[in-house]
């Protein structure tokens, strides 16, 4: 497969083939607002406890502040990351990673691949890793760090993860200037679409709202009664009840402290959070990640044996 | 004699840590082997991004067999004592020998090591290295414990000698040495197997890895140079960025690529910036116009279209950073020549310190130093206050706040545009400097102006709230700020008064006043903050004033630092220091240079001699008669001679050295002092101080009284040493 992609959508299926035929489960994406790829729970929960895992998927992801209103060539608010999560890091995951490239058509022979230093912190999750930015023709087209800690736990063993931008990668591949110009499916279907086409009046929509409209009383309350129901839920006994089973509930919690995560979010691109506050706020975040992280080791997928 | 080769070879290690990581790995290993017993010639290692290797030539075979003698507890000791020496020697207790010692019969333990081989020491040596090498970070990886910087893929430890290479057999977490590495990751991925350095670095470059980073540094250097050359270009040095990009690549290739046209209005610093920053490009100039037109970039591979894609995607990379660039110019540019006003109103939200107020308030501070300095540096009051005022207001512009480091360049630009002076435009850049021992000074009224305000102001304000630099520990760089103020002062001559007497209220004198504008910022949090730290919230006069004076020390102390690298001894730096008014650093050196300038002739040394002499006489005869000889002595009770003559030459002396000293030429007046030592001298070796008769001896130690008053009316040389 050296032959190019045509669309953004082509260059999905091929890392979804890919990934899938080195073994990935090929998950789905979260159903809820994230920043990034990395906090779908198959990433963050699964990265903790000794359990093997396997996984890749498509995140969309929200980052208010960067809203441009669909104007800029390549920042919104709204994109798509490609993540791929094995967890031990397998020996050959910079050769695997490599594969990947030349499936979607960077092929090493002609272009100047390189892995620059870059180290990922997330403080938001606790969770910090080495790894690189890659570089393909002086451009960054993935981030691939080894998780050494998330949610305040010492990751054991050690998860690789890789981050594609896949609107950067794809408008690297199928040379387009401007992000709205990418063909999103076969630019020769009957009905061809471009991205633009899909998102640049969702862009302006969200831009708006996220900048001068979102309602910050409202959201503000949002963000307190997640952080309560993430502690609420952690706080009832493990021991259910109804069922007489122990059902420790670490998804239903960390939910809420993604909710809390994107509210954030919301609140900083509204201007309402001041630079002091700022790091409070993460810190009231990094807080209910951690204990969903500190649950999440006591439930099996987690590692836990009763 | 054999050769060690040691390659560890791992995923991609970050350029900034390969040259100390292969200058630790040799040190690590070298001292290893040489505490084991070994010996070896030479050693000399090497770093590449995926590798550090180790070369150590005609290392011994075997370390030394050794023998040591303990002497053990006496025989018949106590059973736990014997078992303790024991344990503590290694042997065994039918192993001790009983001798006949001094004090009786005792026990011996004869401790045997036999020579052990070059590799098993090796092998212990290296894994110890591998389990403890010092890096700035380290990561583990998969489901092992090791930790290195990246995940570590195979060792290559072999000895080589006549007979051939010997794999030094060793097992780190699973990975085992052997012969074999690898060449460049795309260019030649497979493995080879090697029997000497000289094999390995000769494979290695066929596999397309130049082992060396200072050849690697060179070659990108010669080829970028030369292809800009070719086409009537300069390629702008960079040596910090050249080293970088040798630790990023194994086999260099230079590319030249255009900037467009559209970015050729960006000021050059600002492409410069860009491009290395960002993409770690070096910038490539027309020597005739100073236009970067061009920029160089190191790829790591050859292609089979000489580069032509790398190319193309990385002038389009740096097309898309120089559009963000240039969109902050122009941005920044619409504000600027609006005056820069809403850049000056948000320094009121920037905090400087929590307990020092935001940025608009210090600039505030800034400008009343400021104002005050500059009549004393020959600036005008006005121009200085504007250029204070408006010093920090690129902080806030758009391009300083992606490229932290144009602070103060982009400065002047925007002060330019705003239409302000040259000397204004000029003192936003320059009122940083100096920033180290070897930075330049400024040295325009206005700029000097302002950065003494600047740095005074850090210091104070630190000062103030207990904020001062301890042992390694100086977060703020008080240290750096005064040796600024040091410079600035004694470069351009300034005489600055920094404490003068003080007054509460109407407080004069630079720290006095500064410390308590810091103070007066205080909103009641800060006030909060500093109670807790213990600094009480009522500020007096005394508190202030002996602030300002351990802020003074501190300055002193930094002086002596300074000027001990350029030859003035400490002890005469006190004996300056010493003297009223050493608070205007550049008199006190002035008086310094003086001094030691005096005391590095023949009369100076003789003169402090022959004024020891006279104030250990003196001192010794007005503790024992418990008075003070401060009477003028009388010329009517001297002996003829080199009484009399001493009398003369006092005289003549004081007519120089007093309005000398009240000019504050110091030369004139040290060198009428020096002028002392023959009649001193004389005097001593002629005249008898302790005469019988009274009146006499009186008059003599009233006349040893005099050579004290006008010799420390110069300098306090009881200070000095020698």
């Amino acid at each position: 497969m050296t032959d190019k992609p045509r669309s953004f959508q082509e260059i999905i299926l091929r890392l979804q083939t890919y990934w899938a035929a080195k073994g990935c489960a090929i998950l789905q994406p979260y159903d809820m607002e994230v920043g990034a790829g990395t906090f779908h729970p198959g990433t963050t929960l699964r990265s903790l406890g000794s359990k093997p895992w396997a996984a890749a998927y498509v995140q969309p992801s929200r980052r208010p502040t960067d809203g441009r209103y669909g104007e800029n060539p390549n920042r919104l608010q709204h994109y798509y990351q490609y993540q791929v999560i094995i967890k031990p890091s397998p020996p050959d995951l910079q050769d695997l990673y490599l594969g990947s490239l030349k499936a979607i058509g960077i092929d090493a022979t002609v272009h100047d691949i390189r892995f620059v230093e870059d180290d990922w912190e997330s403080p938001t999750l606790g969770a910090a890793g080495l790894g690189w930015e890659v570089w393909c023709d002086g451009m960054e087209v993935s981030q691939f760090t080894y998780f050494q800690q998330v949610g305040g736990h010492d990751c054991k063993p050690v998860s690789g993860e890789l981050t594609y931008g896949l609107e950067r990668v794809a408008m690297y591949v199928l040379e387009c200037d401007h992000v709205m110009d990418m063909p999103f499916n076969d630019p020769d279907a009957p009905i061809a679409l471009k991205y633009g086409d899909i998102f640049f009046q969702t862009e302006q929509e969200y831009a708006r709202w996220n900048f001068d409209v979102a309602d910050t009383d409202v959201l503000l309350q949002h963000f307190k009664d997640a952080e309560a129901e993430c502690q609420r839920i952690l706080d009832v006994p493990a021991v259910d009840p109804k069922t007489g089973k122990r059902i420790i509930m670490a998804h239903p919690a960390y939910d809420q402290c993604i909710k809390a995560s994107h509210l954030f979010n919301l609140l900083d691109a509204r201007g309402v959070i001041s630079v002091t506050e700022r790091q409070a706020y993460i810190g009231r975040v990094r807080a209910l990640a951690k204990a969903c992280a500190d649950a999440f080791v006591q439930t099996p997928a987690g590692g836990f044996a009763a | 004699m054999s050769d060690l080769l040691i390659e560890l070879f791992s995923e991609e290690i970050p350029a900034r840590m390969q040259g100390k990581a292969a200058a630790d790995l040799q040190k690590l290993v070298t001292d290893g082997l040489v505490e084991a017993g070994l010996t070896y010639k030479s050693a000399a290692s090497f770093s590449t991004p995926r590798r550090l290797t180790l070369s150590v030539e005609d290392l011994t075979g075997e370390s030394k067999p050794v023998r040591e003698e303990r002497k053990g507890p006496k025989v018949g000791a106590p059973e736990q004592a014997i078992e303790g020496f024991l344990r503590g020697a290694g042997v065994a207790r039918e192993a001790l020998e009983v001798r006949d010692d001094k004090k009786g019969q005792t026990y011996f333990a004869v401790i045997e090591k036999p020579g052990r081989m070059a590799a098993e020491i090796i092998a212990e040596v290296l894994e110890h290295a591998i389990r403890n090498f010092p890096w700035p970070k380290s990561m583990r990886w998969g489901t092992g414990s090791l930790k290195w910087v990246r995940p570590l893929h195979s060792i290559i430890c072999i000895l080589t000698d006549e007979a051939g290479a010997e794999v030094v057999p060793m097992d780190v977490d699973g990975i085992v040495s052997g012969k074999q590495t690898r060449g460049h990751r795309f260019l030649s991925p497979d493995v080879f197997y090697v029997n000497s350095f000289e094999d390995y670095e000769a494979k290695l470059k066929r596999a397309y890895v130049m082992l060396r980073a200072d050849a690697r540094a060179e070659m990108i250097w010669h080829d970028a140079t030369n292809q800009a050359f070719a086409m009537g270009l300069e390629v702008v040095e960079d040596q910090g960025l050249l080293a970088e990009v040798a630790g990023l690549v194994e086999w260099p290739v230079v590319l030249i690529g255009h900037v467009d046209q559209a970015f050729h209005g960006l000021p050059a610093e600002v492409l410069k910036t860009s491009m290395k920053e960002h993409q770690k490009f070096f910038s490539v100039r027309n020597p005739k116009s100073g236009q970067i037109e061009r920029f160089v970039t190191v790829a790591n591979t050859v292609t089979s279209d000489h580069g032509a894609t790398i190319l193309k995607g990385n002038q389009k990379v740096l097309f898309a950073r120089l559009s963000d660039a240039k969109f902050f110019w122009e941005n920044d540019l619409r504000v600027a020549k609006a005056g820069m006003g809403p850049w000056l109103e948000s320094l009121s939200n920037v905090t400087f310190h929590n307990m020092l107020g935001s940025q608009k308030e210090r600039i505030d501070r800034i400008i009343a130093l400021a104002r005050q300095i500059a009549p004393i540096v020959g600036a005008d009051a006005d121009e200085v206050a504007e250029a204070a005022r408006v010093a920090k207001a690129d902080l806030s512009s758009e391009m300083v706040y992606e490229f932290a480091e144009l602070q103060g360049l982009m400065g002047r630009y925007y002060a330019k545009e705003a239409g302000l002076s040259d000397a204004v435009a000029a003192a936003a850049q320059e009122h940083y400097s100096p920033l180290g021992p070897s930075d330049d000074v400024p040295s325009a009224p206005v700029s000097v102006s302002v950065a003494l305000a600047d740095k005074i102001d850090t210091l104070t304000g630190f000062w103030a709230i207990d904020e001062k630099p301890t042992g390694s520990k100086d977060p703020f760089a008080l240290r750096r700020a005064a040796l600024g103020v040091i410079r600035l002062v004694l470069e351009n001559e300034v005489s600055l008064k920094l404490l003068p007497k003080l007054t509460l209220g109407d407080a004069q004198g630079t720290f006095a006043l500064m410390i308590q504008e810091s103070l007066q910022n205080d909103d009641a949090f800060a006030t909060d903050d500093l109670r807790a730290k213990g600094v009480s919230g009522v500020f007096n006069v005394k508190s202030i004033s002996s602030n300002a004076t351990d802020l003074l020390s501190f300055f002193h102390d930094r002086l002596k630092t300074y000027l001990k690298d350029q030859g003035i001894r400490h002890d005469i730096i006190d004996a300056c220091i010493a003297m009223e008014g050493s608070d205007d650093l550049t008199l006190l050196v002035k008086r310094a240079r003086a001094l030691s300038e005096t005391l590095a002739t023949d009369d100076g040394v003789n003169l402090i001699q022959g004024f020891k002499r006279a104030n250990n006489i003196l001192t010794q005869a007005e503790e024992k008669d418990g008075v003070e000889y401060s009477y003028g002595a009388e010329l009517k009770f001297a002996e003829a001679g080199a009484e009399t003559a001493l009398f003369a030459a006092l005289d003549a002396a004081e007519a120089v050295i007093t309005p000398a000293m009240a000019a504050e030429d110091f030369g004139v007046a040290m060198t009428a002092m020096a002028a002392l030592r023959a009649p001193i001298d004389a005097f001593f070796t002629d005249v008898q101080v302790n005469a019988d008769q009274q009146v006499v001896r009186r008059n003599r130690l009233n006349l040893l009284s005099r050579i004290r008053k006008i010799c420390l009316s110069v300098a306090d040389l009881t200070r000095v040493e020698g």
